[in-house]
């Protein structure tokens, strides 16, 4: 494998000194990258670069560098998270591009993300739908029945826990032309709603969560799909199915 | 003599934490709206504390680094949590637990807290089941559990390869609740550069606004440090790339002793290192050892011809291959504890057997090829079906290791372009996690009175060597279970106290250290960047004080690691400016504190002339290779104080007093 031949691509990076300034895209060239380096290796060699020039490195936003932490959210060749599916940009390697390719780097954009520098955008809107109704009001103090005293429904347990992997990118949002939270709402409603220690707070749940959503200034859903194809973790729309199930009757009963 | 005190309670094993919990101070709901305390970190250590500290009532800080406190590193957490539930009726017990934990830990951590720990295990089910967390289930709807390594039972909670990111959204969701009703103030994007200590207590921290640069005093009248493990001194591990011990260190220098520096966990099963430019290592979960058997060729010639690409292993005869874990321990086969699963991976690759292409020849397999014929038959059994063929079979095995650990073998894929459901996985050991870090007593106190450490950032429970599935126990229990009770003991000496002041000397002092500190990065124009000098740490970390130590290998590093540090404040060159989002900065000063840290590492293992668990001396093993102990001189926690330098710090031996367990040699045969 690592006789693999390096690549040569030319890189369009989006360049934004700070929320309040004008951005551009800025080109770099870059020689002889391996194909074996993530896609963020290959920004880290283009930073070490820059510094060694002693120009400022670009400024873009990751943790883990391996697909759950959430942080890294970069829209490559005009997709959130780049080519290939069910991958985050920090799971994304230089081998899914091609010799003498150019590529297109840019923050994930919406109207609720604004840009906090280069390509590093502000998502804290994602955690104020969280503040008005992602939990269950339990306390942590300890008092809590035994564990296995309510049994669950394996197939919903299963659907529970695969709503509950969103990591909370954000992609889904870039993805979508109304700038929709729509998936990300719905994956946390639908993991509540799917279990039974879920349904006391219910229906506040799912009415808050989507009224904070619009409040933050996240669009209204078309249901066009464009958030399932781009989530990393594969989030299925059935959710926000789910979820106007959950709250179109929240409505008509609270 | 040693000035530690432990402040273990009396009473017997079974009883100290009850009759303490009865006996501690408590401070009325009405008097914990007057008392604040900071809590820096969000995983599950800090996230459970400020979260239930909140719910009691105080007013509650909350610190992380990364934008949401949803994305700190126990999101990455794979394979699973232990609780000693004795679901699986297979013989397990709070002692069962205790006595793995103190065993698998190579009988170097305090008996009172292990037992404690296991004592509250139970419980941290029942939690987070309550919050949401969805955990595997069986058919009948109950919870299912799996093994891990060192241990004989099943006691490990898990959800699919994602457990640490749904404990760690359980615990985010209770701190959301605190953060709507006001009780948490979430401070994200901010880092913790120093604490605040005033007449000897802990009153506060300086901390720096990440993205507008700007330095700011947050006073409380008790500071909680669970910021996480050390093991980015190594430069490439298993962490996230921000990782730091920058927050555990500042409190180091402030008067808190350092513990066990030297115990690093080094994880067996991790995707080899694949060059010069490679940012981090992943891991593949413990969990993959239930089903993957770990072997080497068992001939040079075909090591090697597997490294140059000429053979593949699929094509390497049964009676060919070393399953070399299995010949050397067979009870316990590839679920022996991870330091060593480790060891054992190292001596074949040094002895030539490594299947890896890369520089150093590093690299085993595991494989899966035996669990899918296994689950294969079973499934066509149960599924009626008569004579399946062979692809049949494969076809019905590949399914259950898909549903076991479907996103562990897309992880792979993703990073190696291989299919491990057809090939082998290619593993080696890295840097994973830290046993050492802040030295606390029973209370979870630090030697600086306010001032307590959390989860992965104090050295309490896993003593040389974690077991597999422990940390997130850990970072748990203390979060939920224990703080929340002992700090209120503290605690009730200040419901007259009032506010804390910000604008004291001692504030203005610390202030004044952490611009300094910013100002010299920041206009130091050297010639290299601040990963130049990570990686130099890195590799003498992980060549003279990594897998296998000998005394002169540390004294080496000890002296090179000093002079990297001379050269880090002459030559490193961080561009852009203090008043900024500036992500080079905030490496800087985390690779300034891993300089001094790397060195006491050093000093630490140099000094503690035995083997055990993580820490192992080539000079101290035994005939066939097992780490040896020594605990006639060394049953004691080797606490540093911090005196001016790394090299001048001054060793407190805390002795370990085993009343309860044998001190006996580790064996997994
Ligand atoms: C890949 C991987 C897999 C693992 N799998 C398992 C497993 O299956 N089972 C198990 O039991 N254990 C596992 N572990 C270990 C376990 O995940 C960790 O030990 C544990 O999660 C640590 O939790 P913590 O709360 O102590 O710290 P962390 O989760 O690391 O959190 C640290 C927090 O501190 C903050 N912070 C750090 N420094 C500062 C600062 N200076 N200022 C402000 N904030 C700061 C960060 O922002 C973060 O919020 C795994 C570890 C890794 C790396
Ligand atoms: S639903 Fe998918 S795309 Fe949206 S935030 Fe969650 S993981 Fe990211
Ligand atoms: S860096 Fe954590 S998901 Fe990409």
């Amino acid at each position: 494998m690592s006789t693999e031949k390096g690549l040569n691509i030319t890189l369009k990076v989006w360049r934004q000194k700070n929320a309040q300034a004008k951005g551009q895209l800025d080109t770099y060239e870059m020689k002889d990258v391996s194909p074996n380096n993530s896609f963020l290796e290959m920004l880290d060699i283009l930073n070490d670069d820059l510094i060694n020039q002693g120009d400022n490195p670009v400024a873009f936003d990751h943790d883990c560098r391996e697909g759950i932490c959430g942080a890294c959210s970069l829209h490559i060749n005009g997709e959130p998270h780049g080519p290939g599916r069910n991958v985050t940009t920090c799971q994304l390697h230089m081998r899914e591009f091609q010799d003498g390719e150019t590529i297109y780097i840019e923050p994930f954009r919406a109207k609720a993300f604004p840009v906090i520098k280069d390509l590093i955008v502000d998502r804290s809107a994602l955690d104020r739908i969280q503040h008005a109704g992602g939990y269950i009001s339990v306390n942590t103090s300890g008092n809590t029945q035994d564990a296995n005293a309510i049994p669950i429904e394996k197939e919903n347990a299963d659907k529970a826990f695969d709503a509950a992997t969103c990591i909370g990118c954000g992609a889904c949002v870039a993805a979508c032309k109304n700038a929709s939270a729509s998936l990300f709402v719905s994956a946390k409603v639908s993991q509540f709603a799917l279990l039974p220690q879920g349904q006391v707070e219910a229906k506040d749940r799912v009415l808050n969560m989507v009224k904070q959503a619009e409040a933050e200034g996240f669009g209204p859903c078309s249901n066009t799909g464009a958030c399932e194809i781009e989530c990393p973790k594969g989030i299925s729309i059935e959710n926000i199915a789910r979820m106007n199930r959950e709250f179109l009757s929240a409505s008509l009963t609270k | 003599m040693s000035n530690l005190n432990s402040k273990i309670p009396a009473g017997s094993l079974k009883d100290k934490w009850t009759d303490y919990k009865n006996n501690i101070r408590l401070v009325n709901p009405a008097n914990k709206r007057n008392i604040d305390v900071i809590v820096v970190g969000t995983g599950l250590a800090g996230g459970s504390a400020a979260a239930t500290l909140a719910e009691l009532g105080y007013n509650v800080k909350a610190f992380c680094y990364q934008d949401s406190p949803r994305r700190a590193h126990s999101i990455a957490a794979q394979g699973g949590i232990n609780a000693a539930k004795n679901y699986q009726g297979d013989g397990d017990s709070t002692y069962r637990l205790f006595y793995d934990t103190i065993k698998g830990g190579d009988y170097r951590s305090r008996e009172a807290n292990v037992y404690r720990l296991a004592e509250v295990s139970a419980n941290i089910i029942d939690q987070c089941v309550a919050q949401g967390v969805p955990f595997a289930r069986d058919y009948g709807g109950l919870l299912d559990n799996r093994s891990f390594g060192g241990v004989l039972v099943s006691r490990t909670f898990y959800a699919k390869g994602q457990t640490g990111q749904q404990l760690l959204l359980g615990a985010y969701s209770a701190m959301n609740r605190q953060i709507a009703k006001g009780k948490i103030e979430m401070f994200n994007r901010h880092e913790m550069l120093d604490v605040v200590i005033i007449d000897g207590k802990a009153r506060g921290i300086i901390a720096r606004n990440l993205v507008t640069g700007e330095i700011q005093r947050h006073s409380a009248h008790a500071v909680v440090i669970a910021s996480g493990g050390y093991g980015n001194v190594f430069f490439l591990s298993t962490n996230a790339m921000g990782s730091n011990a920058t927050a555990a260190w500042k409190i180091h220098k402030k008067g808190a002793y350092f513990a066990n520096p030297c115990y690093t966990q080094i994880h067996p099963t991790c995707i080899p290192v694949h060059g010069t430019q490679q940012s981090k290592l992943t891991l593949m979960s413990e969990s993959l050892r239930n089903d993957g058997r770990i072997w080497v060729p068992k001939k040079l010639e075909d090591a090697k011809a597997v490294r140059e690409g000429k053979l593949r292993p699929v094509d390497i005869k049964e009676e060919d291959r070393d399953y070399y874990l299995e010949r050397r321990y067979p009870s316990f086969g590839n679920l022996v504890p991870r330091d060593v699963a480790s060891r054992a991976a190292k001596e074949r690759c040094d002895a030539g057997f490594g299947i890896v292409n890369n520089d150093t020849k590093e690299g085993v397999f595991l494989d899966f090829a035996s669990a899918i014929q296994r689950y294969g038959k079973e499934q066509a059994h149960i599924k009626g079906i008569h004579n399946p063929s062979k692809e049949e079979i494969i076809a019905l095995g590949e399914k259950v290791i898909e549903s076991k650990y479907g996103n562990l073998f897309d992880m792979y894929t993703q990073i190696t372009a291989e299919n491990p459901y057809k090939t082998p996985m290619k593993i080696y050991p890295a840097v994973h996690y830290t046993m050492g870090g802040t030295w606390v007593d029973y209370n979870l106190m630090t030697t600086v009175p306010g001032l307590y450490s959390i989860g992965e950032s104090n050295f309490s429970d896993h003593g040389a060597n974690r077991l597999g599935a422990s940390a997130l126990m850990q970072g748990l229990a203390d979060g939920y279970f224990v703080l929340p009770y002992t700090i209120g003991d503290y605690l009730a000496d200040d419901i007259r106290t009032g506010k804390i002041p910000t604008n004291t000397p001692e504030f203005e002092e610390a202030e004044k250290g952490v611009k300094d500190t910013i100002h010299k990065l920041v206009n130091n124009k050297g010639k290299h960047s601040v990963d130049y000098f990570h990686k130099k740490l890195g590799l003498i970390m992980w060549n003279k004080v990594g897998m296998a130590r000998t005394p002169e290998g540390l004294k080496e590093a000890i002296t090179e690691i000093a002079a990297l540090r001379e050269e880090f404040w002459k030559d490193v060159r961080v561009p852009g400016d203090a008043d900024e989002l500036n992500q080079e900065l905030e490496k800087a000063g985390r690779v300034a504190d891993f300089l001094e840290l790397g060195e006491l590492f050093a000093r630490d293992a140099l000094e503690r002339n035995e083997s055990c668990g993580g820490h192992f001396r080539e000079d101290f093993r035994t005939e066939d290779g097992e780490a040896k102990r020594d605990d006639e001189n060394y049953t004691y926690v080797a606490a540093w104080e911090y005196t001016g330098k790394p090299s001048e710090a001054i060793l407190h031996k805390e002795d370990l007093v085993f009343e309860n367990v044998e001190l006996k040699t580790r064996s997994y045969k």
